[in-house]
């Protein structure tokens, strides 16, 4: 069924003229009431636009066109619309609607043999969708809420409580299956079925000596999805960087790296996140900045653009992206010192789209995962397609991320894997709910929490929970 | 060819010196206004809202194929699941004289799905479900829309692989491989996609479905289904197609060779060939072509190339171990300078992905190119080759060559920047060259990319008058409305019934009032 999962809002769309009496930009060429999609501070480039020849090579890798066969949820499609739109075409719901379908997980970036950045294209859109269309008020209360929630810590600090008590009660099944929820609430539904269940948080020092001889002195970044809902990443990211002979600084004035904004156009709050988060960094004083989240460290990665027309920040942003290695990145290069045990496990290493399109990082977790002896690593069939989750798409496009983290589910169980590993924590609250849906049993793990478990000597019992 | 060339309309493409016969082959906007409105009700009762597009927004996405310089803006795109829904659609644009244009992925290079501006474009993307793989049978049936590597994907757990795969095979449908009747790097071992389909079941541009074929070879009776495989959809539509699967070789070699000349790497192939050793794939790319490739997968071509030949060798162990013996010894002579075996899978993939994305990766050396497609005798090669590099070099524009050496099939890539002033038309000039080189060597103007609306105007330089009024006439009979995929392959479309013969003059029925030209 191709109609039933659209992404499509809703509720009533917004009303064209307000948003264009809000738009700054050149008079439309044509019809003089209509204003055009863009205005001049930094549309998607006529230049990177230019490089697609439309060949196609994205269209099997893209999420949207797999499900829906449809130019428009396309790679090459949302191209032509940008084009559209920098010839004059308004920024309509419909170009909206397309606009926000994409999960931004740069798969085509990967498949495209011209070298398309559609990457920076989409940023420089939603940056532009942002300030130009008026979303729904469903719509803006919702992101609203997101965007008031997630990049803090201490809120998200303050929901772990009431999470912990409602999932030890015994109501998340009757909820589930009643599917009340459902029908009232979709967004709401998904965000109740991705929680993952918490564990007990482990208080990290500000300073983490390293064990023997010292070999590197990095910062790390906590986060805060993966600080209070996966503490125990954290945690093993210190120990297996202390292992390895690191001092690891972890600042506590840290606080969101910004990803969630950066990815969805939101300039501001994403120029203030990075400037808060280079300050800290460059507080500590470290040659290196560990990132064990997928999507944190690809949009650190990109600070220099973020902060590009910053003249207080442009350099400073320059140095600190070159800094920032995601943390199978960086034990690779360093080469491992600490002797393994062996776990005796089959594993599917999941590619999340943020290490493995974004930043390009594929061979290194799986090398050090096939340094611990007795492991065996298997592959994902459809590995380049997203699983779904996408930073907060799950929660804005419940129902396609749901039919996207089912197909992933099946994929992973026709691995016949034990355990599944992936180092991002969206991909793993995303697959945990599909999986569990499907009824496959099989435990969950961060790369680094495999590697902890082995130089411990833990038993593989010990890693993720089980579904 | 880059998207951003050219100034867009929404009727007629937009290179500037198309041939004049282009323009009115993709129609007006605005006309046949009520007859799509017509068809688009029909569509909308059998199909979900998301199946038939009219948004003006949503249709630019649609304005071309795989290749960007031509763009229409269809009047209407429909995107049926299934045959019934598409049949009505074709009997509803039968019954009010609506062309239509069917298109698969959308990747073609001779523009043979470009949309009319007042038409329909039929999209079977959504069709795309793989009935049945019978291995006892080495058949697969599947869905138009399906895509080409997927049948393959399919088929390998069985031991079975289907043959045909074009450079695009990742993402290229079925069906649009069908009516191109799609090559690809292996065709020279293992024949085209008319080689492959044995079987279809077909809408006919009256809305009617028919059977042709099926899973037994050879029908009695004319051979319709040659016919219409490679018809570029001016005979109907495909909505299953039972195509053969081939056996998984027991082994594969593919071998990367360097070479310092074109010449050289000619001389081998014809050397490997005239042997009779028959490789499952004979490739060669020159200098421009490497260096290309190089900046957009890393392939890790030999050093100072000035030709690679990629050869694979398939087939039974003892059979494959005998070849190569063979083929190293032919290369040596004609004055290889490296050879390398893939001893892997990962290898091998990269070895191919280096020619594989060598058309898109073009995209890294140049702002805009375009693609050509010629045909000629396997030995005319290094003299073409050489009259080739002469072109390039008296004209300025420079040329990359990436092409299946083992069939003679040439992929010459003009290169070219839009931005600057005649630049388009000075590499138009250069591919048109190429094309009438092909002609005078023996040739054709296409080897497996199509005529489309590309190559239309070259028809005449390989088929007289009375050819083309003898295609004209298979056409008809299929098609006596002239609907399906009008404007396309011939480059003087005439109603069916005229009498043949250079037309002077507006056809009396038109002129009545009575009937359109296409």
């Amino acid at each position: 069924m191709v109609e039933s999962t659209r992404a499509r809002s809703d509720e009533p769309q917004s009303d064209p003229d307000k948003a264009g009496a809000l738009a700054a930009g050149p008079v439309p060429v044509g019809t003089p009431t209509v204003r055009p999609a863009f205005d001049d501070d930094h549309p998607p480039s006529a230049e990177l636009i230019s490089d697609c020849v439309h060949c196609g090579f994205c269209l099997p890798t893209c999420p949207t066109y797999t499900l829906w066969g449809e130019e428009m949820d396309s790679p090459r499609g949302r191209i032509d619309l940008m084009k559209a739109g920098l010839q004059g075409a308004p920024l309509s719901d419909t170009m909206v609607q397309h606009f926000d379908a994409c999960l931004g997980c740069m798969a085509c970036v990967t498949a495209c043999p011209s070298g398309v950045q559609y990457d920076k294209l989409i940023e420089a859109t939603r940056v532009q969708v942002e300030r130009h269309h008026t979303r729904s008020p469903g719509d803006r209360a919702m992101r609203a809420a997101i965007f008031a929630l997630f990049p803090y810590k201490k809120r998200l600090r303050a929901l772990r409580g009431p999470l912990r008590a409602y999932q030890a009660s015994g109501l998340p099944s009757v909820v589930r299956k009643s599917g009340l929820l459902d029908r009232l609430a979709p967004k709401l539904a998904a965000m109740e079925g991705l929680a993952p269940v918490l564990e007990k948080r482990e208080k990290l020092p500000e300073r983490v000596p390293a064990t023997g001889t010292r070999r590197a002195v990095v910062g790390m970044l906590t986060g805060c999805v993966q600080g209070e809902f996966f503490p125990g990443v954290n945690a093993a990211t210190a120990r297996v960087l202390a292992a390895e002979g690191c001092d690891v600084i972890i600042p506590r004035k840290q606080g969101c790296c910004g990803a969630l904004s950066v990815h969805n156009g939101r300039q501001q709050e994403a120029e203030s996140f990075a400037r808060s988060t280079i300050d800290a960094f460059e507080a500590a004083g470290v040659d290196t900045v560990v990132v064990n989240a997928a999507g944190c460290g690809s949009s650190m990665k990109e600070y220099a653009d973020v902060l590009a027309d910053d003249p207080d920040y442009a350099e400073r942003a320059k140095a600190f992206s070159a800094k920032v290695r995601d943390v199978s990145e960086f034990l690779a290069d360093l080469g491992s010192v600490a002797p393994r045990h062996p776990l005796e496990v089959t594993v599917a290493y999941h590619d999340a789209c943020h290490l493995g399109h974004a930043q390009g990082i594929r061979s290194q977790p799986r090398s050090l995962l096939r340094e611990i002896p007795g492991l065996q690593v298997k592959e994902i069939a459809e590995a380049e397609v997203c699983c779904g989750s996408a930073g907060i798409w799950n929660v804005l496009n419940p129902e396609p991320a749901r039919e996207l983290g089912d197909r992933k589910a099946r994929n992973i169980a026709g691995t016949g894997a034990q355990l599944l590993v992936t180092a991002n924590p969206g991909c793993l609250m995303q697959v945990s709910s599909s999986l569990e849906r499907q009824g496959t049993r099989i435990g969950l793990a961060h790369t680094i929490e495999v590697i902890d478990a082995s130089i411990r000597g833990l038993p593989v019992s010990t890693l993720g929970p089980q579904h | 060819m880059s998207g951003m060339h050219g100034t867009e309309t929404t009727a007629g493409p937009v290179l500037g010196d198309t041939p004049p016969e282009a323009t009115s082959a993709t129609g007006e906007a605005g006309d046949n206004a009520a007859g799509i409105a017509a068809v688009g009700r029909v569509a909308r009762e059998l199909m979900p809202e998301t199946g038939v597009i009219a948004d003006p927004t949503q249709l630019r996405t649609y304005e071309c194929d795989g290749l960007a310089h031509y763009r229409v803006t269809p009047a209407l795109v429909v995107l049926p699941e299934t045959t019934e829904q598409l049949a009505a659609v074709v009997k509803a644009c039968s019954e009010h004289g609506v062309p239509f244009v069917a298109r698969g992925s959308g990747t073609g290079l001779s523009g043979g799905a470009l949309p009319r501006a007042d038409g329909v474009l039929l999209v079977t993307s959504r069709m795309r479900t793989i009935h049945e793989v019978r291995r006892a049978d080495q058949r697969a049936i599947v869905e138009p829309g399906v895509i080409n590597l997927d049948v393959t994907r399919a088929a390998t757990p069985e031991g079975y692989y289907y043959a045909p795969d074009p450079s695009s095979q990742q993402i290229c449908s079925i069906g649009g491989n069908l009516a191109e009747n799609s090559g690809g790097a292996h065709c020279l071992k293992y024949g085209f996609t008319s080689n492959h389909v044995l079987g279809t079941e077909l809408i006919t541009p009256q809305g009617d479905v028919v059977q042709l074929g099926g899973l037994a070879p050879d029908s009695p009776g004319y051979d319709l289904l040659g016919t219409v495989v490679g018809s570029e959809g001016t005979l109907g539509i495909a909505t299953t197609a039972t195509v053969r699967l081939v056996r998984l070789p027991e082994e594969v070699r593919t071998l990367l060779v360097g070479f310092h000349t074109t010449d050289d790497a000619g001389a081998a192939t014809s050397a490997i060939i005239s042997a009779g050793v028959l490789p499952a794939a004979i490739e060669m790319m020159d200098a421009l072509a490497i260096e290309a490739a190089e900046a957009a997968v890393h392939c890790n071509y030999p050093d100072g190339a000035g030709a690679v030949l990629v050869i694979e060798l398939d087939g039974a162990s003892a059979e494959v171990e005998h070849e190569y013996a063979l083929v190293e010894r032919f290369c040596q002579e004609n004055g290889s300078f490296e050879l390398r075996l893939a001893t892997d899978a990962m290898e091998r993939a990269l070895i191919w992905r280096g020619r594989k994305s060598a058309f898109a990766a073009v995209g890294r050396i140049s702002p805009d190119y375009i693609v050509q497609d010629g045909v000629i005798p396997r030995t005319a090669l290094p003299e073409v080759l050489r009259a080739i590099a002469e072109l390039s070099e008296s004209s300025g524009v420079r040329v990359a060559n990436v092409f299946h050496a083992g069939d003679g099939n040439l992929h010459p890539l003009v290169l070219f920047d839009g931005e600057k002033e005649g630049a388009g038309e000075a590499a138009e000039k250069v591919s048109g060259a190429i094309l009438d080189l092909c002609i005078t060597h023996g040739g054709a103007i296409t080897g497996e990319h199509g005529v489309g609306v590309d190559k239309a105007a070259y028809m005449p330089k390989m088929f007289t008058d009375d050819d083309l009024d003898t295609m004209q006439l298979v056409r008809c009979a299929f098609d006596p409305g002239n609907i399906s995929n009008p404007g396309k392959v011939f480059p003087t479309p005439r109603l069916c019934g005229e009498v043949p013969g250079k037309r002077k003059k507006a056809h009396p029925l038109v002129e009545a009032g009575l009937a359109d030209a296409f």
